[in-house]
């Protein structure tokens, strides 16, 4: 394989110059524009999840109490946000959002390497969520399955959606897989084919191999869903029997014979799984950058946080079962599955000692994305340490399907990831808009939404010890519940409140920005990545004007010795600064 | 190391460094196209999902308890009075890796720039494709006329027709959307469309690509489903 220098191919990449104003912002082919496009739209459907989640918490801390509630609505709410928020939300915006803004900027390219079919991308992912949107409306509402769509409840009679809303949410994985898809190619070809000259594999900033990395793990899990999501629609459509068994629903046999429920939660959690880190590794990556760069310190043991992240998305593909103990499957699996959960853990305390050596006498300014990334350690922590609990067969099987298990995975791919957005917008809310926020407003907003998810999460362990169910629509009498329990959920439900009503602050916040905030500095945190050294402030359209940049050094060139400014661009000659450390190759 | 050191060390011979220092170079990883890296990264999801439909489709065969029909009957076609299994299927396999010839030969062609005989041999292999579906469509109306249906069939387990509808019904999407990608490129080679783009026919061989991998998970689907 011969030498082909990237930049020596630049011709290869089709330059189209947007010329009015339908080609610049709506179908428009630049990744900057499709980044806004599809973080604006996965905002939009998050607000929803989290008004469904503010309704659910009405009815749990305050039964009875909120006659337009009823137990199908519930569990519509209940399914819709769960699945909003993982994968039209999170999924969406971490790689279709951040993917698309960061990864040509940071690797120094002008465009993803092809921008039609990554604007097709947006428009079918769009197309997914109207789809999901349109089932609310229809006749019997949207499914009420829960997110995991567990046949055989998910598709027989009593469930809520079993007529249209469970096929339109089946159609609607199968859109958005396709248009994921699409993009998904596009970020990984752009990462491995694309970058600029001197950008090797081993000097990009972490943050694109997170994305990078969860994009190879939902090329390779999403199949999983879709072959799931088909063999489901047409049992439900066509009565094919591959996941109902032999089954009679009220008195009536419906007609199923010998297929295997077990068979989708395989599936389901073949793609589970690994999508708990489709989320996590973007969060990852950002976090690792957003350290560094507030800490002007070098981020901690480089090399080890890339071969973390790979052996994570490794690992990610063989614990899937971990979310079955209860299942009924063979119960030897549970202790394959159990070892490699606790294998995991390996490499995921690894990035957790990196990051908070990273602060080690670092020069920590607490500006608003700094806070949010600190949060994320002490989320991401918490939330890590209840999953070795539920890691373990004997502990699992007690808390099983409780508020514990609620607890845990809001901390870690609920709260966590969350906090990582909000922390990655207000780090790069100038390099988009050319607009500064206002600093004191955002703090507000990160006090009183980190102080707030703690006070709703930090006692539903407790609850979920006590033996609080998940999902249940009330508790009724039940006898091992003391009555405290009741008043504990209350609370919870007051700081839900307060935590969604506090988000009005970020918006507050941003749209003032963008109509009276002061012009920012073209680089105001003094990063050294690619994106902050673009000639235009916001990069435009082809993002490097006339001539690609050039990379010398690493990412993490921070506080370098002998140096006048505290942190050297890693498109800065070695001749006109130290050579710092390097990451590309020999030693 | 010095940044000299490292240039230069890209330069020249990439086979002293280990794999991954040959690979994380600031270079493209893949010394290929970029469409024919996607075309490949593609396919390798594209395997996933072809994994998951046989895994599922084995797994419902393991768990059914009714008796799985027995293929070289049901597959069986009368051939002068005598039944013959599976010949329809040995043709339609026949058939589908002849095209598999055909298409390396219009790769070829198409490196050497000879226009004409790569819209031929495109051609060719479109026709054999859709010959192939339009056999498919022949066997399922077949298999519809003795009875057998999504949810259940006389000869046995009800997974047996939903399997082999929804398997065979998504790879052969697979092939019409092939023969559909296939005379889309091939009209192009003949019109000359990449002529205007330096005459690089790197794109018939992307097209190949797409189309010896629906051949090999048709072996996979004929091994598992047929043979099994």
């Amino acid at each position: 394989m011969s030498y082909v220098a990237i930049a020596d191919r630049d011709h290869e990449q089709e330059h189209h110059d947007p010329q009015t104003f339908i080609t610049k912002y709506v179908w428009s082919q630049d990744h900057k524009v499709i980044a806004i496009q599809y973080g604006i739209t996965a905002i939009f459907v998050g607000l929803i999840a989290l008004g469904l989640s503010a309704i659910m918490r009405l009815q749990l801390g305050f039964p009875d109490q909120f006659t337009f509630i009823n137990p199908e609505n519930y569990y519509q709410f209940i399914t819709m946000h769960g699945m909003i928020m993982v994968i039209y939300l999170l999924t969406a915006l971490f790689l279709g959002g951040f993917g698309n803004y960061l990864i040509p900027l940071m690797i120094g390219s002008r465009d993803m390497v092809f921008p039609y079919l990554n604007m097709l991308s947006y428009w079918v992912y769009l197309l997914s969520v109207v789809i999901l949107i349109t089932s609310f409306f229809v006749p019997g509402g949207s499914t009420g399955a829960g997110w995991t769509l567990y046949p055989p409840q998910a598709i027989m009679p009593g469930t809520p959606g079993t007529d249209l809303g469970i096929i339109l949410m089946l159609a609607s994985l199968a859109v958005f897989i396709v248009a994921f898809t699409m993009g998904g190619l596009n970020y990984v070809t752009t990462v491995l084919q694309a970058r600029c000259k001197g950008m090797t594999l081993m000097r990009m900033p972490l943050s694109v191999w997170g994305i990078f990395i969860a994009t190879i793990l939902g090329l390779l899990a999403f199949p999983a869903l879709l072959v799931s999501a088909i063999m489901m629609l047409f049992d439900k459509t066509l009565m094919t029997s591959f996941f109902m068994p032999a089954i009679s629903s009220m008195g009536v046999d419906p007609g199923y014979t010998g297929g295997s429920p077990i068979l989708f939660q395989h599936l389901f959690w073949f793609f589970g799984h690994p999508e708990v880190y489709i989320v996590a590794l973007p969060a990852f990556g950002i976090v690792s950058d957003l350290l560094s760069t507030h800490a002007r310190k070098n981020i901690f043991g480089y090399r080890m946080m890339v071969w973390a992240i790979i052996a994570i998305g490794g690992l990610s593909f063989v614990v899937w079962a971990h979310h079955m103990y209860v299942s009924g499957m063979n119960p030897y699996f549970g202790f394959f599955f159990a070892t490699t959960t606790l294998i995991i853990a390996v490499p995921t305390a690894i990035k957790v000692y990196n990051w908070v050596l990273t602060l080690w006498e670092g020069n920590i300014h607490l500006r608003v994305p700094m806070l949010f990334a600190i949060g994320f350690i002490f989320t991401f922590i918490h939330g890590g340490l209840t999953g070795l609990f539920l890691g373990n067969v004997t502990i699992d099987l007690p808390l099983s399907d409780t508020y514990f298990v609620v607890a845990h995975f809001h901390m870690v791919m609920g709260v966590s990831p969350v906090l990582v957005v909000f922390g990655a917008i207000y780090h790069w809310w100038p390099k988009i808009t050319g607009k500064m926020y206002n600093e004191t407003l955002g703090k507000w907003h990160f006090w009183m939404t980190f102080l707030g998810t703690y006070a709703i999460y930090l006692p539903m362990h407790y609850l979920g010890f006590a033996g609080v169910p998940r999902r249940y629509f009330s508790m009724g009498n039940t006898d091992f519940l003391p009555e405290s329990a009741q008043d504990l959920n209350a609370a919870i439900t007051m700081s839900a409140l307060f935590v969604a009503a506090t988000q009005i602050l970020f918006f507050i916040n941003m749209i003032w920005s963008l109509r009276k905030g002061p012009k920012s500095d073209p680089n105001p945190w003094d990063a050294t990545t690619l994106e902050w050294q673009t000639p235009d402030h916001p990069p435009k359209h082809g993002n490097w004007g006339h001539d690609l940049p050039e990379v010398h050094r690493w990412a993490y060139d921070y506080s370098v010795p002998g140096y006048e400014d505290d942190f050297i661009p890693q498109n800065v000659p070695p001749d006109k600064a130290p050579a710092g450390r390097d990451h590309g190759g020999e030693h | 190391m010095s940044e000299a050191v490292l240039d230069s060390g890209a330069a020249d011979a990439p086979d002293k460094q280990g794999l991954v220092e040959d690979w994380s170079r600031d270079k493209q990883v893949f010394g290929v196209p970029w469409g024919k890296a996607m075309m490949w990264i593609f396919l390798l999801s594209d395997t996933f999902i072809f994994s998951c439909f046989l895994v599922g489709y084995m797994m419902v065969r393991i768990s059914t308890t009714d008796p799985w029909p027995n293929p070289s009957e049901v597959f069986a076609l009368d051939a002068f009075g005598v039944p013959v299994p599976l010949l329809l299927i040995a043709i339609m396999t026949f058939i589908l890796i002849t095209s598999s010839g055909t298409m390396a030969l219009a790769v070829n062609m198409g490196y050497r720039k000879d226009r004409k005989k790569t819209f031929w041999l495109m051609v060719a292999t479109a026709i054999l494709g859709a010959s192939f579906v339009c056999m498919q469509a022949y066997e399922w109306s077949k298999l519809i006329s003795e009875g057998v249906r999504p949810w259940g069939n006389p000869f046995g387990a009800a997974q047996f027709g939903s399997s082999f509808f929804m398997i065979t019904g998504f790879h052969g999407m697979h092939v019409s959307a092939g023969v559909i990608y296939l005379l889309v490129i091939a009209f192009r080679v003949r019109n000359g469309f990449y002529e205007k783009r330096g005459g690089n026919y790197e794109i018939v061989e992307i097209t190949g690509l797409y189309w010896h991998f629906v051949d090999l998970v048709w072996v996979f689907i004929f091994a598992f489903f047929y043979l099994w």
